[in-house]
């Protein structure tokens, strides 16, 4: 029989309940069987790649299939070649970062002068920031610079970010600044 | 990396400075520990002792911003003492490039040298023309390989280093001489055939106003020792965010366009004039000039761009592209300079925070101030987006309108990211996002489509608004499958290559297949081959390795170029094909021979760069239809001599900008003459100032990440490390009379902060010349925003306004503060 590392924890796991009742004094099988069906009866299984530095280890995400629908656990993926399931403190948290009461949940809007954020729709938002950016854009767009050069772009406008996003998001991304005729694009790498 | 982090474990000899591996990238220790278990030495040379440093096999201090000294110093040993791979660098790097007779250096200066008058920020600039080659009447460059000629490049530098003697080299890095033996001596080991040396580097090298030229003195090494393209070897920087290597590929920078194509200048006024400009001529049939393909992958770029709008007549829309005006820059330093100068009025500050994140964030802070609009998109609240609560400011006087979006964390969307090793992986959407959060994706795309709408009635220059190809959606939400293909690239019309037909709207099978006539389109050349008609190269996850069993994975997920996993690997082997290494082969070729010539035969192992023949027959004739290994390079030779940098053909060493000592010992040149310096009243810096007598530097720890935005709204992260910090050594706390644990004051001439005082053995003071230098460190994970006692700031309220003139990329690591009880 061929078992691959997962398979693997999955028996030693097994048997591990098994010598913990004498172990510990109490019969930890009850829990085990619990959260071995958290993850894998109710629970959607993904792949992701860490958030965190650029080694890019993999992790196991389970899902909850009922209720609220979020991240039960945030494990390292045995079966990445590059971690073999190890993660560091960060990556081990992971989950803290999704499931978080801080996270911002809403689009929020802080008026000129204002003291406080309002919470603001979507659509209001990006309506309005379309505006802005045209407004800026409209005002300030050089089609030939000082020499005398063709150079259709704006210097009003600056983006930074993000190393922080997809690949595909950083393209479409660097295309919209750029269809706009931003010059003043930088992220993190700079730094 | 030109290696990738498995593929440390096949090292003979790691060295790690500037990084802090252990700590930042621990699971690149993995590796770092298989290779000791096989015999590797691991050397850690860092002001700090630190995690890192606790694991290795020799480990010694230099004072931060010496590293061009240190490592000149190996320069010098490793010429001295003929350590050297000979053969590979005779062949395989230009040390036998003849230079021109007007090249010069003296006291600090190379030949050409002008300084800056006006006000900056650049303080001088070379003309470069003195650099160049010696060319043969074919305008080939002459090359002397016997590295004998007395202007080849080989000689020069075995001049340029005499001077970097271990008596001077230790006065300036502070390291003792025996130590710095016992480095180059170990180090240098590696040049024999079949070792393999590697360096483990980050931010503690580039954060210089000479940080190219720390990580070239680097490169050079590498090239004589034979270590580049080697498994266990290569120039490794370690990339600190998870996909910052996809976002710099894709190039969200001001200088280059996806796949490292120029930004257009203003006198490139046509297409023709923009590819000529930036597509290299060799006149040598054995140069490779990989880059010569630039018209296919700048018109493939432009199609993906705007798709059919993109035509021959209109020169595929390159007019609808901004135009950067020549020899300006507009870099983050220069963006932030124009906003503080209230020329920036609108501002997109997406997923990045750098009201912490940019060295001198006071002057950011007060620059946010000017603009009329920002848009801030994160997971979190942060010091950007909340600039105008910040300490010392008063709303009631700020007019900037901001937008702060909320976006999903990586686990709730689909798409994919490129590690530090170029492998580009794909993930998985878990749970659906948070609240009314939604992928950056879906933002930006409702975003496009909300301008685009505005621009159908009318607008300014609307073409390439209206234009811009924008539908990588189905069913009304982001699809990052097809941007990926859109990136990876199609045919844009039915085509034939090779006697090979490929319908318009395949997918194309890799860069190769790149057209010049707008018959394909590619969003990236370099990820052309990551997603085709095969499927999503990115997604794969077999563990199976290659014949080689180095620990190459190619059918786990895919890396660029074309699933390379090895860069220059074809530098892995002799000229007649062969790996120096027989153990930890890269590549070899395998050639049916027949009267001591290849006829036939094939390249075995990772994917080879290029599949020529190798450049020697088996019977040591030469052949005319190779290519010499460095294909990248115009002339096919890794660049000992680097003739393109700012700031010198050879690295040079010079003290950072703010420093605590009063003499250069190699030169009258106190500061890279060419540096950036910012000079607002925002700015300011002091050398030799007895304000600011320590040195100070930056770094992370591992429990927070970067700016901390992303750890510091954590428990468990919080409470292993709670707060801002200053590690000092016992000498310096005794001197101040500061007790471990106590809160103090830091502060240099940009502002101040307080820490708590951590008194350790891990920093000893620096014997420099005559004085005694105190350095001291500080990490940047903290801001007012979270703890919310809003009481931890970060270390970039302190950090200086100067940077590195080939990159701009700030002097974080290296500047003089004070520490003082509170």
């Amino acid at each position: 029989m061929k078992l691959n590392r997962r398979d693997f924890m999955k028996i030693s796991g097994v048997t591990a309940a098994g010598i913990a009742v004498s172990g510990l004094g109490f019969d930890l099988k009850p829990v085990k069987a619990h959260a071995g069906l958290l993850k894998t009866q109710y629970a959607k299984e993904t792949t992701t790649i860490c958030c965190y530095c650029a080694v890019g280890c993999g992790a196991i995400v389970h899902t909850s299939r009922r209720g609220d629908g979020r991240v039960i656990n945030i494990e390292g993926d045995p079966d990445h070649v590059i971690n073999r399931g190890s993660l560091c403190s960060k990556g081990s948290s992971l989950k803290q970062l999704v499931e978080n009461d801080r996270r911002l949940t809403e689009p929020m809007y802080r008026a000129p002068f204002s003291d406080k954020w309002e919470k603001v729709s979507w659509e209001w938002a990006l309506s309005t920031i379309a505006q802005r950016v045209k407004k800026t854009r409209d005002n300030s767009f050089e089609k030939i610079n000082a020499a005398r050069q063709v150079v259709n772009r704006t210097t009003r406008i600056a983006s930074i970010g993000s190393a922080a996003m997809d690949n595909e998001e950083c393209w479409i991304y660097q295309a919209l600044m750029r269809s706009l005729g931003l010059v003043y694009i930088e992220h993190q790498a700079r730094i | 990396m030109t290696n990738h982090w498995i593929d440390l474990k096949n090292s003979d000899c790691i060295l790690i400075m500037g990084s802090n591996a252990a700590e930042n990238h621990p699971i690149s220790f993995k590796y770092v520990t298989q290779a000791m278990e096989n015999g590797a030495t691991l050397i850690n040379v860092d002001p700090r002792f630190t995690r890192t440093s606790a694991r290795a096999d020799i480990y010694t201090a230099l004072r931060s911003g010496t590293d061009i000294a240190f490592l000149g110093g190996m320069i010098k040993y490793i010429l001295d003492n003929h350590l050297y791979n000979h053969e590979y660098t005779a062949e395989y790097t230009n040390a036998g490039f003849i230079v021109g007779k007007a090249f010069g250096f003296n006291d600090g200066l190379f030949s050409g040298y002008r300084k800056n008058d006006d006000e900056g920020p650049s303080t001088g600039s070379y003309d470069k023309s003195t650099w160049a080659f010696e060319m043969d009447a074919n305008g080939v460059p002459k090359i002397d390989r016997a590295l004998k000629h007395d202007r080849c490049v080989f000689q020069l530098m075995k001049k340029h280093y005499e001077r970097y003697d271990l008596e001077t080299v230790s006065r300036i890095t502070g390291t003792s001489k025996q130590d710095l033996l016992t480095v180059y001596k170990t180090y240098s080991a590696t040049g024999k055939k079949g070792q393999a040396g590697t360096i483990m580097y980050a931010m503690g090298w580039t954060q210089h106003t000479v940080g190219t030229q720390m990580i070239r003195t680097m490169a050079m090494i590498q090239l004589m020792l034979g270590n580049m393209g080697i498994a266990g070897g290569g120039v490794n920087a370690l990339r600190g965010e998870s996909n910052v290597q996809g976002s710099t590929d894709h190039c969200l920078l001001w200088h280059i366009w996806p796949g490292y194509l120029k930004t257009p200048r203003s006198s490139n006024d046509s297409l023709d004039a923009y590819n000529q400009a930036y597509t290299p001529v060799s006149n040598d049939p054995l140069s490779a000039n990989w880059w010569q393909n630039y018209p296919k992958y700048s018109v493939s770029l432009l199609k993906a761009f705007f798709g059919d709008a993109a035509t021959k007549n209109n020169r595929f829309g390159y007019n609808w592209l901004p135009k950067v005006d020549d020899g300006e820059v507009y870099s983050w330093f220069d963006l932030f300079d124009a906003m503080y100068k209230d020329n920036i009025k609108g501002f997109f500050a997406w997923g990045q925070n750098p009201a912490c994140s940019g060295s001198n964030a006071s002057k950011i802070r007060e620059a946010l101030g000017k603009l009329d609009w920002m848009v801030n998109t994160n997971i979190f609240d942060n010091e950007t987006g909340s600039f105008w609560k910040g300490p010392g400011m008063d709303p009631s006087k700020i007019g900037t309108e901001v937008f702060l979006l909320p976006a999903a964390v990586s686990v709730e969307k689909e798409g994919s990211i490129t590690n530090s090793g170029r492998w580009m992986q794909w993930r998985y959407q878990g749970p659906k996002p948070l609240g009314n959060s939604m992928p950056d994706g879906d933002i930006i795309m409702r975003l496009g489509h909300k301008i685009k709408d505005l621009y159908q009635s009318s607008g300014v220059f609307a073409d390439p608004i209206i234009n811009l190809k924008w539908d990588y959606e189905t069913h009304g939400d982001f699809d990052a499958h097809k941007a990926a293909k859109a990136i990876n690239g199609t045919f844009t019309q039915d085509t034939t290559i090779k006697d090979k037909v490929y319908k318009k709207g395949t997918l194309v099978p890799s860069f190769a297949f790149l057209q010049a006539d707008g018959s394909t389109a590619s969003g990236n050349w370099l990820y052309c081959n990551s997603y085709t008609e095969k499927g999503n190269m990115a997604a794969r996850r077999s563990d199976k390795d290659a014949p080689n069993n180095i620990g190459l994975y190619p059918e786990f997920a895919w890396c660029w170029p074309v699933n390379r996993r090895i860069i220059y690997n074809r530098a892995s082997v002799d000229l007649k094909g062969q790996p120096w290494d027989e153990k930890d082969w890269v590549i070899r070729y395998e050639g049916e021979v027949d009267d001591g010539k290849y006829v036939s035969g094939k390249w075995v192992g990772d994917v080879p760069d290029g599949g020529w023949f190798p450049m020697q027959n088996p019977d040591g004739t030469r052949r005319t239809d190779s290519r010499h290994p460095f294909i990248m390079r115009k002339h096919g030779h890794g660049q000992i001599f680097g003739p393109g940098r700012a700031d010198g053909p050879f690295p040079e060493h010079y003290e950072p900008l703010e420093c605590p000592v009063e003499k250069n010992y190699l030169s009258s040149v106190m500061v890279n003459p060419t540096a950036v310096v910012y000079n607002t009243k925002a700015d300011g810096h002091a050398t030799c100032d007895p304000r600011f007598p320590f040195v100070g530097t930056t770094y992370r720890v591992s429990e927070h990440w970067q700016t901390g935005l992303m750890t510091r709204p954590q428990e468990w992260l919080m409470e292993l490390q709670p707060n801002m910090f200053v590690e000092m050594s016992e000498e310096l706390a005794k001197l101040r009379g500061i007790q471990n644990g106590e809160r103090v004051k830091v502060a240099s001439m940009r502002g101040a902060l307080e820490a708590t005082a951590i008194v350790t053995k891990r920093f000893k003071p620096f014997q420099i010349g005559p004085a005694t230098v105190h350095q001291v460190g500080i990490p940047w994970h903290f801001g007012w925003r979270w703890p919310e006692t809003g009481t931890e700031e970060t270390a970039n309220l302190l950090t200086p306004p100067a940077g590195d003139p080939n990159t701009r990329i700030p002097e974080t690591k290296a500047f003089m503060v004070n520490v003082t009880k509170l």
